[in-house]
């Protein structure tokens, strides 16, 4: 029998406890670690035979319990799915292990997961609709309406791309991409009856989908797959397709694009941003537009903008594939 | 090494904000050898809005203007992360549902085209990588960067979602990604690392969360700037912009000066083949060139 080969990867992991720490530390941990080993077996090691005091959250151990995640290098990651050694392909030997959110941290790689739960509250994460008590046949959903949910039903919550998204870490008030996607798993079920009023939450300035950067973080991020951003966009198309688009920056922004795409091919950029602010919130953009303009950046006349070539080619198409109300 | 051609999807940006942007790309196109023919048919690809209010004409726009890159028989190269982004994702989902490329093509015959998923579709950045060859970059070479630390700014689109980017730029881990290092320290350059370098610029959401985009543009700047960076170099016209232009908003929200010299990729070959800053229009950048 051959020997198995094992690799030397130092750990660094994050250590801290709330009640008793005003700062966390880094602790190292040098394991000999073989190709069949994911980030899980790392921390049962370390707490079985070299330090007990390491806390961490662990159960399912097949990806489907959702609350192993850590980040790793900077990464959220499922511990009980991720190979170690191909983190280490991706970024060295020595491995940084930290809680999904340090400012949550609690005690080492647990972390007080509050904001994402209340996150998901916010949305209604449930069916919203008249049951009958006593129904006398099954409530019957067909292959195809179960295929509307897009998989968004496969998220097992464990905030992967909650606490990697950019966007939530500046503006707490932001939903964020889990609860998003909760929130398109239950627009798209054919059972539910919530009508605007889940809409209506996901639509709101500051908190709603329009804040989202488009980083695209929580589709690389997501240990399942599911894919929030892509369900972002189908809730901005629900918005306007249910007709409670509010006439805002954000919706006036989406909607331009077609307005100059069908007049000049290209998008007019000075124009995207007059139409947007409506005019008049123009005085935010005076002085980068002015220095624009003096560095030949910009055209002293925003209706100046490079036409495409077979300009009645394109409005033709924009008009017969269009179905988009504003 | 045979002839390089492609065809150019410009985008808007390179036409309008970051005129600098197109000169650069000729200017070391014609050094290079490499022949771009520019797709004047092409529309704006939408720029991951457009697909918010209409989905389905964000796919029909975006197939178009890759048919005029298959009437060609060639590969098309974008300039810009986020035309790479709405290109590719059109192509990934027509290419995989072929009754959503059907619906598509309904609409494209009535404009006498058909979509028909032979054209790739590759950022310049990877384009000169994989086709041309850094080896062969550093061959022509004249003036080394070596006196500048350059922190390559990735810009999202370009690495993210992978599943999307993977077979276009080479497998790129977009935890970890290497091209723009490995383009700096090409051109003679020393490559600085930093936590935001793959990180989010907050352009899409100037005009709908200026805060939120704000801290992100000064997050990026101030992460270069503490790493003793000389100037930041991107793939992305849309990162130069939100970088080079709003850096007094960016200040403004981490509550620190943030500011350095942001250049396209292409101006930074430019100046390493020996190509005069006036050429590479070193001039439009808002946030003054102010080394060479």
């Amino acid at each position: 029998m051959s020997e198995i080969k094992t690799q030397k990867i130092t750990f660094k992991v994050f250590r801290f406890n709330s009640e008793t720490d005003y700062l966390p530390n880094y602790i190292d941990y040098e394991l000999e670690v073989t190709h069949e080993e994911v980030v899980l077996d790392i921390l049962n090691r370390i707490k079985w035979g070299m330090d007990g005091s390491l806390s961490y959250r662990r159960s399912c151990r097949h990806g489907i319990c959702g609350i192993c995640s850590v980040k790793v290098a900077g990464k959220a990651i499922l511990a009980c799915k991720e190979n170690v050694l191909s983190l280490v392909a991706a970024f060295g030997t020595e491995l940084v292990i930290e809680p999904l959110s340090i400012k949550r941290a609690m005690k080492d790689l647990i972390i007080d997961k509050g904001d994402f739960w209340s996150k998901h509250d916010q949305i209604k994460p449930y069916l919203i609709s008249e049951i009958e008590e006593y129904p006398e046949t099954e409530n019957l959903v067909t292959p195809q309406q179960a295929e509307a949910l897009n998989e968004a039903d496969y998220c097992i919550q464990c905030g992967a791309c909650h606490y990697s998204c950019p966007a939530l870490e500046i503006n707490e008030q932001f939903i964020g991409p889990a609860a998003f996607a909760k929130a398109f798993r239950f627009e798209a079920d054919v059972r539910d009856e919530a009508g605007n009023e889940r809409l209506n939450i996901i639509n709101a300035p500051e908190e709603g989908v329009w804040d989202c950067v488009k980083c695209m973080e929580c589709a690389e991020v997501c240990p399942k797959d599911v894919n929030p951003i892509e369900k972002i966009t189908q809730l901005h198309n629900m918005v306007f397709s249910a007709g409670v688009a509010k006439n805002n920056i954000a919706t006036r922004h989406a909607v331009y694009f077609k307005d100059s795409i069908a007049k000049h091919g290209q998008l007019n950029e000075a124009g995207l941003v007059i139409y947007s602010e409506k005019g008049y919130g123009m005085y935010k953009h005076l002085k980068v537009g002015a220095r624009m303009i003096a560095k030949g950046k910009a055209h002293i006349n925003p209706f100046i903008v490079p036409k495409s070539d077979k300009m009645d080619e394109i409005a033709k198409l924009v008009k017969s594939s269009s179905s988009a109300k504003f | 090494m045979s002839t390089l051609k492609y065809a150019l999807f410009t985008g808007c940006t390179a036409r309008q904000s970051t005129p600098e942007q197109m000169m650069s790309t000729m200017a070391i196109a014609e050094k290079m050898g490499i022949e771009l023919e520019i797709l004047e048919e092409a529309t704006c690809c939408g720029a991951s809005h457009l697909q918010d209010f209409d989905d389905f004409l964000s796919l029909v726009l975006n197939a178009r203007n890759i048919c005029y890159a298959e009437k060609r028989g060639m590969t098309m190269v974008t300039i810009c992360n986020t035309c790479q982004l709405n290109t590719m994702m059109t192509k990934r989902r027509l290419d995989k549902d072929p009754e959503l490329k059907a619906r598509v093509n309904e609409k494209l015959a009535e404009v006498g085209l058909e979509y028909k998923g032979e054209s790739e579709i590759k950022h310049f950045l990877y384009a000169i990588i994989d086709d041309f060859g850094l080896e062969n970059l550093k061959k022509m070479v004249v003036k080394p960067l070596s006196q500048f630390n350059i922190a390559p700014f990735y810009g999202c689109h370009n690495i993210r979602p992978s599943e999307i980017h993977e077979e276009s730029n080479g497998h790129e881990n977009a935890y970890a990604p290497r091209s723009l290092d490995d383009l700096i320290l090409a051109c003679g350059g020393v490559s600085v690392n930093y936590a935001e370098k793959n990180k989010c610029c907050g352009f899409h959401a100037e005009l709908q969360a200026p805060h939120t985009a704000a801290v992100l543009t000064g997050n990026a700047i101030m992460g270069a700037m503490d790493n003793n960076a000389d100037w930041m170099v991107t793939p992305c016209p849309l990162c130069h912009l939100k970088l080079d232009t709003q850096y007094e908003h960016a200040s403004k929200a981490v509550g620190r000066e943030v500011k350095l010299p942001v250049l396209h990729m292409q101006q930074m070959i430019g100046l390493a083949f020996g190509i005069s800053g006036k050429e590479l229009g070193l001039q439009h950048h808002v946030s003054e060139v102010n080394f060479v």
